[in-house]
């Protein structure tokens, strides 16, 4: 029994091995981080994406040079009334992609310092949180779309017709 | 003398005409809208008088002879605004001729305070060069956002403020009387086919 026991062991310890090298692993992945482009002296437009922890953790932070005051918001519908408020974090259960749309979480870039550009890149620098506290920074190149730019995410049933 | 009164004739032919397209708008009874909600006996939206970006005064009468299709927002809005004036965008890319001809896109601020008329003018016709905005003063937009029932209110976000406001757009008939509502869920080829369902009465 014991001799038969020891090949699980061996087994256990590498899974607990693993496990130890994790949290080590912990990254979160962007893709589709796009900004909308703004208007000469417009002060503020969004910017989208879709975050994909690989441990349980929280965006708890947003910043880009090319605004003043980043803030993550959540658009909310009530009716026909749409809500808009400011959230601190944005829970990102491991390996759940998370997108930040126009129609529900989503960057706010106020203040901007200059004109938003079709074609143009933003860098954003996002701070996120593990479960054990551990914050690391996701550099972000985020593509400046047109004014116009599909919402996409929960409204696939509408797409522009170029 | 016979020029000028050939002249009067056609200026009269076509004040009769005008009159003609005005007065064709049928009863609200049998307008039958597949998505949106028939408006035709709400009392609601009778009047405006607000300013475009170019300080000229626009009322209701100011678009007799189109079919508005008008809705309230801000250019800061994220969400919402933007993809109801690509949708906007997209409707009038969906209509046909004439239907296309009438159909005007009409954005009014609610947040006159920080939407510069340039502000507002290329925000909207970044969608569409035909859009139109409308502002106003603070007092003025409340008035006509009490006049359409639409709520909207500042929230603080930081050391500024973002607003939350109802998102439905309101469509006119030719003669000035409002019709349609459309919802912000409804897509671009729902509105287009109740548009149509309303220009065949006028």
């Amino acid at each position: 029994m014991a001799v038969s026991l020891q090949p699980i062991k061996r087994g256990l310890a590498a899974i607990a091995l693993l496990g130890l090298a994790l949290p080590a692993l912990a990254q979160t992945t962007v893709s589709e981080a796009w900004v909308r482009a703004s208007v000469p002296h417009q002060p503020s437009t969004g910017a989208f994406m879709t975050l994909t922890a690989s441990t349980d953790s929280k965006l708890v932070g947003v910043a880009s040079p090319v605004a003043k005051t980043v803030q993550v918001h959540e658009m909310t519908m009530n009716g026909d009334v749409m809500g808009m408020k400011e959230v601190k974090a944005v829970a990102l259960p491991a390996g759940k992609p998370v997108s930040l749309d126009p129609n529900g979480y989503h960057v706010m870039l106020m203040g901007l310092t200059q004109q938003v550009k079709e074609g143009e890149k933003v860098p954003l620098t996002l701070t996120i949180e593990d479960a054990k506290g551990a914050k690391e920074t996701v550099e972000v190149e985020a593509e400046v779309r047109p004014l116009n730019a599909e919402a996409g995410g929960g409204h696939d049933h509408m797409h522009m017709n170029h | 003398m016979n020029d000028q009164f050939t002249r009067r004739a056609v200026v009269a032919g076509m004040g009769v005409l005008g009159l003609g397209l005005l007065a064709g708008c049928n009863p609200a009874r049998g307008l039958e809208f597949k998505y949106g909600k028939n408006m035709s006996n709400e009392i609601l939206g009778r009047k405006f008088s607000l300013k475009d970006p170019q300080g000229n005064v626009r009322t209701l009468s100011s678009f007799y002879g189109s079919m508005p299709m008008v809705f309230f927002g801000f250019t800061q809005c994220p969400a919402v605004c933007p993809t109801t004036l690509a949708r906007a965008a997209q409707i009038k890319k969906m209509l046909r001729g004439r239907d296309r001809e009438i159909f005007e896109v009409v954005f009014i601020t609610l947040d006159p305070e920080r939407d510069t008329p340039e502000v507002l003018d290329a925000y909207v016709k970044a969608f569409d060069p035909s859009f139109t905005a409308l502002t106003g003063t603070p007092e003025e937009i409340a008035a006509v956002a009490k006049e359409f029932k639409v709520f909207y209110e500042k929230v603080p976000a930081g050391d500024t403020y973002t607003i939350s406001h109802s998102s439905t757009s309101y469509v006119y008939d030719t003669r000035g009387t409002l019709r349609l509502s459309l919802g912000h869920s409804l897509n671009a080829k729902e509105c287009a086919e109740d548009l149509a369902t309303l220009m065949e009465i006028c």
